[in-house]
């Protein structure tokens, strides 16, 4: 008997031993062992090695909505212009600056006669009239070509609603190589506007030769930019690789800048198993969750990347056609200044840096002056002592003495979560009489609750789609396809309308600034946070540019560092 | 035999049928639509691109359309990837996932029968407790707690085996054998507790009596009736393995089916979602009528003939 119960101890005791020694010694092991020799010899070749955090979903320029697509398009074709270092807009299928009409409407641009498809045809003005009828044409199902050339491009909201045929698109091939546009609006942002996706050209004889095919194998596609895609199986359906090569395209016109010979991604989703692959050497770049910023903190490859997509309170005046305890400028304000922005950030722990306003830091400049963000200021601030007084009034004015409010949020884990958490207990901590319930949902479930405007509080957010202070600033006038909040305010809507029909820069500027002003200081949204991106990146990667919107990285200027 | 087959492929049909319509109808009560960039367009812009992929119609319509293709074998094209067809995302995603499961179960079965027969024959010495708690602990630790500690033990410290990715024969090994602890301790539970029971059966007395070895006692009466409940529970096991598991695919970045089943699911994509519910079930139905089959290889007493009626 006694020597049974030993055994069973002896057994378990062995066990308990050999996993216990398995964990111990993810503690005290760190940045000790980087990438250990072997890249000496890798450095010298100009190819890099990039996890791509999915699969790519379309790489037909007319139908891609998603970052990863817009990337690869990004990076293997070219439309007329490319963005170049701080947004700067540089040539691409264009030769140097268009021709712009007075009025603003009517664009000429010049295209450049050496530059050729993969397939050795030239890049006309065809093929960008041929693409962009196509974007917005019904029958292409395209969600992004009528957002982003509905009253931009003349007629195209019309043709997308089936109203008019595709040749009355306000775009016209002069001769091969001179391109017309004509515009819905004067819009002074429309040069960065064609470096999108959804702007590049399309040769029409090879999309319609492949027909239903066309983008969908390495075959079926058409380069003009300055790489191409290679998929190991030339067969196999892109959307369904997981990995793939950028390779060097020998017939770009600009080819002699182009200094990468190969870029090689591979599918991976894991945080943690991409940063053991970056300290194995095996990628050159990993992303880090916040459980891993505090891991690696200090490890000399640690970057922020700033983004600029923005996150915000949306807080809705009219639920379900009744107006909420929000349609009260004053709660709103004492919302507004009850968030300690900083303690929030603190707890995403990615980078993210507080917002302030509506428009980012670092995305766009007031002409003639600095940043939008440091022209406007701090308009959203931490006063808890103003949030009282406001709430108190607030409260007075309704003739309530508590609110009970839901917070509807996404429904992801981690710090996300206690992000949401937190910013529930500040409002509750600041505002006494304050009930905050926190809904948690399915992004999916998140839009329809928004579309019936079902909700109280909201936690959104924002990405551009161009560099103009319109992509933000017009997602909250009167009755807006994404205001969805009940909130109106007849000299925001004027301010907006008019940097709309004005191609004065500094007219639209000053708008866009005081239309800013009002939208925070009455409290329309609380702004929230400004997203970053951390992760581990090998300094032997030069030249990339982070752009701020569109196609992520820019690589047609990175090189290898010896 | 012929007959009961036949009668049991009509019921994996009808089964099929219920399961394809349940699936369909509760895939349209999820929230939202397929769109991508839903909150960018207008409700305009929505209707025009729904109307394109046939989602306005009314959903009886769209139910008799989903019929009437799936019985042409058509399971559409997937709203995620761009003109890429279901039964290509399957064929694709299935490969890597099947093949890891089988071996997962090949594996795990065998050494957890091996750890069963062990914990048995050695019944309440040190062995059968090792290989119980070799059990226990296999079956309440989650699989991707293993495949994180394989990970950092083979590939991270050691360096033996790669991080993750797929491709080579050495990329399958780790996740494989993360896979294989659960049915290993399954089959070790089993085996353990049916062979104690058999040991004391009737008919292993007499074989002992008779003289026979411990050895053909074990083998030849013992494990052949040990193994009938585990046979039952093999089933469910492959085809849940087989069909791909989410964590273990993003963990070791396999482009399997588990992970793409789960994206489906939060994209609305429903021919997908359709697609591969539906391979799931099939697989599941053929499994049950295969082990259904073996019973009677197994144990004679439990042969289906044609007179069983």
């Amino acid at each position: 008997m006694r020597s049974k119960k030993w055994s069973v101890l002896l057994a378990a005791a062995l066990l308990v031993s050999m996993i216990l020694a398995a964990c111990g010694g993810g503690k005290d092991e760190n940045s000790s062992k980087d990438s250990t020799g072997g890249d000496a010899a890798k450095s010298a070749e100009q190819v890099l090695n990039f996890i791509n955090g999915d699969y790519i979903p379309s790489m037909d320029p007319s139908k891609v909505t998603d970052e990863f697509g817009f990337q690869f398009v990004g990076a293997t074709m070219e439309g007329l212009y490319r963005l170049g270092e701080d947004g700067e807009i540089k040539e691409g299928i264009a030769k140097g600056e268009p021709e712009v009409s007075e009025d603003g409407l009517t664009w000429t641009f010049k295209l450049r006669e050496d530059a050729k498809w993969s397939n050795g045809d030239p890049v006309t003005a065809h093929d960008f009239v041929y693409s962009w009828q196509r974007a917005v044409n019904p029958e292409t199902g395209s969600e992004y070509g009528p957002y982003m050339m509905a009253g931009v491009i003349l007629n195209a909201d019309k043709i997308a609603a089936g109203e008019l045929s595709v040749d009355e698109l306000g775009v016209k091939a002069v001769d091969d190589y001179t391109l017309e546009v004509q515009l819905a609006n004067p819009t002074p942002y429309f040069e960065s506007l064609t470096t999108f996706g959804t702007f590049m050209p399309l040769n029409q004889k090879f999309v319609e030769e492949h027909g239903e095919n066309f983008a969908t194998t390495e075959a079926t596609l058409l380069f003009n930019g300055p790489f191409v895609l290679d998929v190991e199986n030339d067969n196999q359906h892109i959307t369904q690789a997981n990995q793939w090569k950028l390779v060097k395209n020998e017939n770009y016109w600009d080819a002699d800048t182009v200094q990468l010979k190969e870029i090689n991604f591979v599918v991976s989703k894991d945080p943690q198993t991409n940063v053991n692959l970056y300290n194995q050497g095996e990628v050159d770049r990993a992303g880090l969750s916040a459980d891993l910023v505090d891991q690696y903190v200090s490890h000399d490859d640690f970057r922020i990347v700033p983004d600029t997509a923005v996150f915000y309170l949306k807080m809705n005046q009219v639920r379900k056609g009744k107006e909420t305890p929000l349609a009260n400028e004053n709660i709103r304000k004492a919302i507004n200044n009850a968030i300690d922005r900083e303690a929030l950030v603190n707890v995403l722990n990615n980078g993210s840096i507080a917002a302030t306003g509506l428009i980012p830091k670092d995305f766009v400049h007031v002409p003639g002056g600095g940043d939008f963000r440091e022209e406007n200021g701090d308009l959203a601030t931490y006063d808890v002592d103003a949030a009282v007084e406001a709430w108190n009034k607030g409260l007075e004015e309704l003739g309530v003495d508590s609110i009970e409010l839901e917070l509807l949020t996404g429904d992801s884990e981690g710090a996300v979560q206690t992000f949401n958490e937190n910013l529930a207990y500040q409002l509750e901590q600041n505002l006494p009489g304050l009930k905050i319930n926190i809904k948690p949902v399915p992004f999916k479930q998140r839009l329809d609750l928004n579309t019936a405007q079902d909700y109280d509080l909201q936690v959104s957010g924002w990405g551009p789609d161009y560099l103009d202070p319109y992509t933000f600033l017009s997602l909250f006038v009167t009755d807006g396809g994404n205001n969805k909040m009940g909130y109106s305010n007849e000299q925001y809507d004027a301010l907006i309308a008019e940097t709309v029909e004005t191609s004065d820069a500094d007219v639209r500027y000053n708008n866009f600034l005081e239309a800013e002003k009002i939208l925070i200081e009455e409290a329309g949204i609380a702004p929230l946070y400004q997203k970053g991106v951390t992760l581990l990146q090998s300094p032997k990667i030069q030249g990339e540019i982070v752009n701020k919107f569109g196609a992520r990285y820019e690589w047609k200027w990175a090189y290898v560092a010896e | 035999m012929t007959q009961y087959i036949l009668r049991r492929i009509g019921y994996m049909i009808l089964t099929l049928f219920i399961i394809a319509t349940v699936t369909f109808f509760l895939m349209k009560l999820m929230p939202g639509s397929p769109l991508k960039a839903e909150d960018k367009l207008t409700e305009e812009q929505k209707q025009i691109v729904l109307e394109s992929y046939g989602l306005n119609d009314p959903v009886p319509v769209q139910y008799v359309r989903f019929l009437g293709n799936l019985v042409q074998g058509d399971l559409g094209i997937s709203y995620n990837f761009d003109n890429t067809p279901v039964t290509e995302i399957l064929v694709e995603r299935l490969g890597p996932s099947m093949q890891l499961g089988l071996y997962a179960v090949l594996i795990g079965t065998f050494f957890g029968i091996i750890l069963g027969l062990i914990a048995a024959i050695f019944h309440n010495g040190f062995w059968d407790y090792t290989s119980t708690i070799i059990a226990v602990l296999g079956t309440s630790i989650p699989s991707f707690v293993f495949a994180g500690l394989l990970q950092y033990i083979f590939a991270v410290e050691l360096g033996w085996l790669p991080v993750a990715l797929w491709g080579e024969p050495k990329h399958m090994v780790l996740p494989i054998i993360a896979l294989a602890i659960g049915p290993m301790a399954t089959a070790a539970r089993f085996v353990r507790t049916e062979m104690i029971e058999v040991k004391g059966s009737n008919y292993i007395i007499t074989a002992k009596a008779k003289g026979l070895s411990k050895s053909e006692r074990v083998w030849k009466h013992g494990l052949r009736n040990a193994l009938i409940p585990l046979v039952t529970v093999m089933g469910p096991m492959i085809i849940s393995l087989m069909t791909g598991s989410m964590v273990i695919e993003k963990i070791f970045a396999i482009p399997g089916i588990g992970e793409q089943f789960v994206t489906s699911v939060m994209v609305n994509d429903y021919p997908t979602i359709m697609g591969t519910t539906l391979i799931y079930a099939f697989g599941f139905i053929v499994i049950l009528l295969i082990i259904d089959l073996l019973y009677g290889l197994i144990d004679p007493r439990i042969r289906v003939t044609g007179g069983s009626k």
